[in-house]
């Protein structure tokens, strides 16, 4: 034989560390997936959200509602949820302007002085989409971030590292790192709430009911009317992130 | 018994072996958390501490309880389909012992001026003012009561 035991015993290492690799993807396969949960059942419940663009009046009451109830930083450039406010000229479609002053949390002071006569201007409220395929998901390297069976994409954040490949990631701009924990952040849908059977913080305060949840696994929620008589959209389709926060009365230049 | 004449490199190879297995299966024992993978490549538990959080906003449905005379007036008028807490803030503490934490009346004015300040992004159908020329610096609640706000 030619081969010398210096060449046996690394060829047996890298066996060694191949097969453990094996053993521990079957791990994952026996795993399977059980229900932990004794009175709410993830099965039963696939939660999005609808958006009326037509209805909301930028009031900001879901911004600041959203900072309370989660604890968010109550600084700009902090949010899980904010309100953009986009401004079409007629003449130059393809670049509307957008603003969302402080997230929009105490309204829109501003006015636009020209668009009553020309051009329009509405507002877009904006959080996590809780997309089904999930690119944030998809880049952390640790697991730390995931979609729930109900369709919520949530944050672990004892496990999170830190590293930003998130909010990188993320195609609407919905992650932040939180400056007291440096770990990532953003919208759980108020999973502890909606769970629980309330509406998620932004739901319950906005005054003109521009926001829905929406239980699509519940054959009672009357989403599945409002989704039959109106034309619904996505934010970014052609990423195909899956995204649930489904807008009506979407214009075509929001981004 | 020829055939086992060179078995020693092999019984050494193995105890190679199974010491590696030892340490991996002890690495993994201590470094992987408890509960990662029971529901995919995440630690379930961490669904747990997600809905472990309190809630601050107490709901509608537990304003109503104590509060059907308002919920009721206001039922009758246009701002109905808005929550109490939209404009009374997170009452969560207060809906969970009445007497511990009372609720602070809010400044009006800045609230209403939210919804119904004049902005081109607001659809025609819905009542906007130019609140300078409306009202000046006197309050809206002077004129306007903020349950049923139509002036009789």
């Amino acid at each position: 034989m030619d081969t010398s035991r210096r060449d046996f015993l690394i060829l047996g290492s890298k066996m060694f560390v191949m097969t453990s690799v094996a053993a521990s993807a079957f791990e994952h396969v026996l795993a399977g997936t059980p229900e932990a949960a004794a009175t709410y059942n993830t099965a039963d419940h696939w939660w999005a959200m609808v958006i009326d663009i037509e209805k909301c009046v930028g009031s900001g009451h879901c911004v600041k509602a959203c900072k309370l109830e989660n604890g968010v930083i109550d600084e700009p450039y902090y949010f899980r949820t904010w309100v953009e406010r986009y401004h079409v000229d007629p003449l130059d479609m393809d670049h509307p302007k957008v603003d969302s002053p402080n997230g929009g949390i105490d309204g829109f002071p501003e006015t636009y002085p020209d668009s009553t006569t020309t051009g329009k201007t509405f507002f877009v409220p904006k959080l996590c989409n809780h997309c089904v395929d999930s690119p944030c998901t998809q880049v952390c390297p640790v697991g730390a971030t995931f979609r729930t069976n109900d369709g919520v994409v949530l944050i672990d954040k004892d496990y999170c590292l830190g590293c930003r490949y998130c909010v990188q990631a993320c195609p609407y701009g919905c992650r932040y790192i939180d400056p007291r924990t440096n770990t990532a952040d953003k919208c759980t849908l108020c999973y502890h709430r909606i769970t629980k059977g309330l509406q998620p913080a932004c739901c319950e305060t906005c005054p003109t009911g521009a926001r829905q949840l929406a239980d699509l696994k519940n054959p009672k929620d009357p989403v599945h009317e409002f989704l039959r008589t109106h034309q619904i959209q996505v934010l970014k389709p052609q990423m195909a992130t899956g995204a649930k926060i489904y807008y009506s009365g979407l214009d075509g230049s929001v981004r | 018994m020829k055939r086992f004449k060179d078995v020693e490199h092999l019984l050494r190879l193995a105890v190679f072996f199974l010491a590696g297995l030892l340490v991996f299966a002890i690495a993994r024992a201590e470094l992987v958390p408890e509960s990662f993978g029971k529901l995919g490549h995440y630690r379930a538990n961490a669904i747990d501490d997600v809905r472990a959080r309190p809630i601050a906003y107490a709901g509608q449905a537990a304003c109503a309880q104590c509060h059907s005379d308002v919920v009721d007036l206001r039922a009758q008028a246009r701002h109905k389909g808005i929550a109490c807490e939209s404009c009374h803030g997170p009452l969560a503490t207060h809906a969970a012992d009445p007497g511990q934490m009372t609720p602070k009346l809010p400044d009006a004015r800045p609230l209403c001026v939210h919804c119904h300040a004049a902005n081109t992004g607001k659809t025609k159908r819905y009542p906007t003012v130019d609140i300078k020329e409306h009202a000046g610096d006197e309050s809206c609640i002077s004129c306007h009561k903020p349950h049923n706000p139509k002036l009789s």
